[in-house]
């Protein structure tokens, strides 16, 4: 695949900014070093060559920002969409999230973003940059020189697992958009399922234990824009906070799992924010897994105004029992 | 061994003694110890932490002078959680209560032989009764004392009885009471608390105490300004979000300032001095 | 100076253990890095940093402050707290000691929390210098250096052994207890010293200098227009303030139990819309408040009230940790304005 390159999308932002379509542009914004990439809105070309840039640490979902962003009464905003946050970008269409009329969404291909966590992992501290222009990755280091990693190796989960080269949505795509993509990434969920539930709790013990309600991966989630958050309701008693105990912790991503249930496109950006490593995407596609056993094939934010399984009643819907009773192993 | 280190965030059980119902909204606790003493000797102007377990803690304005030798009052509005439950308490009931927090108005000192005038509005009575009672019982000690009160209606002039037999009975002192909107019953004053300050034009040679709604400083500060007032002889009160009330636990921080610790009490001229974030 | 030989590191630790209760930092898995209760045979992480830092061991995220039994109209009051044991952290980095200095400010001031009082008394640092600085490092623009940390026992590991130097009377005594240590002198951890200034001269943000900032400089920077764009894209998470050694802002709440009501404190982010909030409004309405308060505090209030001392150490964890990679030293760079043009 055509790898697409910082300038090619500077070109297109600033033909559409001179043409006046659109007003601003929400792109990524260099950092201190390769990885630290920051979400920022322009509103010139000349800025975007100053600061923008487009390379594999661009993992983060912009289709969330655009809630906030289509409110501000300050024109159309330019959008580029990578294959899975079109997915992302429908569900909250479908969801009468923000005006679809203020956004002009440009896809671009994505051959998968790199989790710097891995790189950490292979070389250690020290990276003083990364060269990504080919598979092969270099990482210059302080104290190694420069290391050699296979990107494959790299990628993020959601990318190691990539459900979709498709894009679903757009006004205009640059390159051409894929397909979807068989996968694996239900592999863990179904080793999970094989656990004893002794075992399975001990494993979400574990992993939920060192949660510190920092709420980045609600936050993150596109699927997470309630106006008010039950959490951030402080009269609700399970708000934004630390947990009184255990018990508490785990409940949180219980209830924002069941809350997200087949609205959840599996972007993945819960487990990619989580400063605690914690892999809370399997939650969800627990969720995803079910639902598709269940009621058939679901992929949300596939089209827009879908009705998911759990909203649409049909007579073939699986009885409550026999769902109960297949989680009782 | 521990249990003899004083920790600042455990509070003392005490108990209500008496609740008046001041308003419609607002009831005045009074408080004593289980011992029948008073919790605690503080300054006008000065706050408490008091919590219902189970309920909430959340920090109160102490509205009885420190010359109170019997108990404390506190004048509670019914607006959120801890102040429905404590509305619906009865005498007798146990709450818990620590401090007094914050710094006080300065009665020992900038107050001391000035002529003083008192502007509340509503509920912003509560923090200022405090130091009309401490200067009423120290009267020596201050000049001539005026004070200007207004609230929505009659029935929400708070501590009215009072107001009419203790206050305006004091021929040593001036009150000034106006209500938003004609009323029957009432043949006082009608109109807003800065308008009618400004009607009464006071000389600016006085020191102002100010505490109500925001929109009613913003205006009374402005008429004060008017009237040839300096920022530096006007002190109010901020009521911020507050947990701990010793300036840890970071909520109710302003600029380099915790109004918790380093107010509630500030000059206008100090206030100024902050960012815009209260 | 005392040395211990890497090879006999187990009967160090096992030898400190049975003075103390003992933490080190660990290798778990995936890379995660965590202090736990050593036990016999249990290796010390090589790793730079734990993820979180040492600061729950004084400022725990939760915990249980006192306990109340209620009947009719009558409240008893529990005092749950009780001594701390003595306890060793082994291997705090320089930034990390530094920020316990920090807390102090907030905890020790008058009036004292005896909570966390309580487990300073007892506890024991015994710092670690750095041999191998992360590029997110910048401990330096708050004038730490990482050579020579601070600490109760001052650590050094080389290749083959670990040098350990006692600096208090907490520290001092301890060691005097250790009979696996044997005496050495300080030439290799001079020579160790000089390695490390020699990296750190050469890490990139070397340069990132907190002298625009400080003590009553509000004015400076409240009003800055940078201010929106630095925090356009803030998601309002904790993240940053959870994993940040000096970040000590708390929420005080209270838990129904089966037995009666327990009042505990936990860690709360001045980013959360709740922080400030109020029945009577929300002096802190939009994220852009909630941002600039975090950073003005760190390199303004805090500096105003504690003469010039930063509330920052350069530890860099919200460097690698914020979900959408902004962070102090990008604010920093972008209003202190030497970097950026």
């Amino acid at each position: 695949m055509q790898k697409i390159t910082r300038s090619v999308l500077i070109e297109k932002a600033e033909k559409l900014l001179n043409d006046g379509i659109v007003s601003r542009v929400l792109g990524w914004k260099n950092g201190d070093f390769s990885y630290d990439i920051t979400p920022a809105i322009f509103t010139s070309a000349d800025q975007m060559k100053k600061d923008f840039v487009y390379g594999d640490f661009c993992g983060a979902n912009f289709s969330k920002y655009l809630v906030k962003e289509t409110r501000k009464d300050e024109g159309k905003i330019l959008v580029f969409l990578k294959p899975c946050d079109t997915y992302s970008f429908n569900q909250l269409l479908t969801e009468h999230r923000f005006d679809r009329e203020k956004v002009y969404a440009v896809g671009i291909p994505c051959d998968g973003m790199i989790d710097i966590n891995k790189i950490k992992l292979a070389v250690g501290d020290g990276i003083v940059s990364v060269d990504t222009d080919s598979e092969v990755i270099k990482v210059n280091t302080l104290y190694d020189g420069v290391k050699e990693l296979a990107k494959n190796d790299l990628l993020l989960e959601r990318c190691a697992n990539c459900k979709s080269k498709k894009h679903v949505a757009f006004d205009e795509l640059i390159g051409e958009t894929g397909e979807t993509l068989e996968n694996n990434r239900f592999d863990q969920v179904a080793e999970l399922e094989k656990m004893s539930a002794d075992e399975r709790f001990a494993f979400w013990q574990n992993e939920l234990s060192r949660c510190i309600r920092c709420n980045a991966c609600r936050d993150a989630c596109p699927a997470c824009t309630c106006e008010k958050c039950v959490f951030d309701n402080p009269n609700s008693g399970v708000e934004n906070k630390s947990p009184a105990n255990s018990f508490e912790e785990q409940m949180f991503h219980i209830i924002r799992a069941f809350h997200v249930a087949g609205r959840c496109t599996d972007c993945g950006e819960c487990s990619r924010v989580c400063p605690q490593h914690i892999p809370l995407h399997l939650l969800n596609r627990k969720f995803i897994k079910d639902i598709n056993e269940f009621y058939g094939e679901y992929q949300a934010g596939e089209e827009v105004g879908s009705r998911a399984p759990l909203v649409n009643y049909t007579k073939e819907d699986i009885e409550p029992i026999d769902a109960v009773n297949k989680g009782d192993k | 061994m521990m249990n003899n280190i004083k920790e600042p965030l455990i509070p003392n059980v005490c108990v209500i003694t008496d609740i008046r119902q001041d308003t419609p909204d607002v009831k005045t606790f009074r408080v004593l110890t289980l011992d029948g003493k008073k919790p605690f000797i503080h300054k006008p102007g000065q706050c408490a932490m008091l919590s219902m377990p189970g309920i909430g803690e959340a920090l109160f304005s102490i509205t009885s002078s420190p010359t109170n030798t019997e108990y404390v009052e506190f004048s509670i509005k019914k607006c959120g959680c801890v102040t429905s439950w404590l509305h619906a308490a009865e005498v007798g009931q146990q709450i818990t209560v620590r401090g007094p927090y914050g710094n006080g108005f300065p009665v020992e000192t900038e107050f001391k032989g000035q002529d003083m005038l008192f502007i509340a509005g509503g509920i912003g009575l509560a923090p200022v009764r405090s130091v009309i009672n401490y200067v009423r019982d120290n009267r020596a000690n201050y000049g001539k004392v005026d004070i200007v009160y207004g609230s929505r209606s009659k029935d929400d002039l708070v501590f009215y009885k009072e107001i009419i037999d203790e206050w305006v009975a004091d021929s040593s002192i001036n009150v000034h009471l106006t209500i938003d909107r004609e009323q029957e019953g009432w043949d006082g004053h009608v109109g807003f608390v800065p308008t009618y300050v400004k009607e009464l034009g006071f000389e600016p040679n006085k020191t102002a105490v100010l505490c109500g709604p925001p929109i009613m400083i913003k205006f009374t500060l402005q008429g004060l300004g008017e009237l040839g007032f300096d920022k530096k002889q006007v002190y109010t009160t901020l009521e911020l979000r507050m947990k701990c009330g010793i300036g840890k636990c970071g909520r109710c921080n302003v600029g380099s300032k915790y109004v918790c610790k380093d107010g509630p009490v500030f000059r206008m001229d100090q206030l100024d001095a902050l960012p815009d974030e209260y | 100076m005392k040395k211990c030989l890497l090879s006999n590191s187990n009967a160090l630790f096992n030898e400190i253990s049975k003075n103390a209760k003992l933490y080190i930092p660990v290798d778990l898995e995936k890379g995660r890095v965590a202090y736990k209760e050593f036990s016999d045979g249990m290796v010390m992480s090589d790793a730079l940093k734990t993820d979180r830092s040492a600061k729950d061991f004084f400022f725990p995220q939760t915990e249980t402050l006192m306990a109340f039994k209620t009947a009719g109209k009558s409240i008893e009051i529990t005092d749950t707290r009780s001594e701390t044991e003595d306890f060793v952290i082994f291997g705090v980095r320089a930034c990390d000691v530094k920020s316990i200095e920090v807390l102090d400010k907030v905890f020790l001031a008058e009036p004292v929390d005896s909570y966390y009082q309580n487990r300073r008394e007892h506890g024991i640092i015994v710092s670690m210098a750095c041999s191998k600085p992360s590029e997110t490092c910048f401990c330096q623009t708050f004038g730490i250096d990482a050579s020579m940390p601070e600490g109760d026992i001052v650590c050094y590991k080389t290749n083959d052994a670990l040098y350990l130097d006692g600096k208090t009377e907490k520290g001092k005594a301890l060691i005097e207890k250790l009979g696996v240590l044997e005496d050495c002198n300080d030439d290799v951890v001079k020579e160790e010293q000089q390695k490390i200034k020699e990296i750190l001269n050469k890490l990139p943000l070397k340069d990132l200098k907190a002298d625009a900032f400080g003590k009553d400089k509000t004015d400076e920077f409240f009003n800055r227009p940078e201010w929106k764009t630095l925090s356009e894209s803030c998601l309002g998470c904790g993240t940053c303030t959870f994993v940040c050694p000096t970040c000590q802002c708390y929420d005080i709440k209270d838990f129904k139990t089966k037995t009666g009501v327990e009042r505990f404190r936990c860690w709360d982010s001045c980013m959360y819309s709740d922080f400030t909030k109020m029945s009577a409004g929300q002096p802190r309405l939009t994220q852009l408040e909630r941002f600039r308060q975090r950073f003005m505090h760190k390199l303004v209030y805090f500096p105003t009230n504690n003469d010039g001392m930063f509330s920052c150490v350069g530890c860099g964890r919200c460097v690698a940790k914020c979900p959408i990679s902004m962070n102090i030293v990008k604010v920093m760079k972008t209003l202190g304005g030497k970097d950026d043009e």
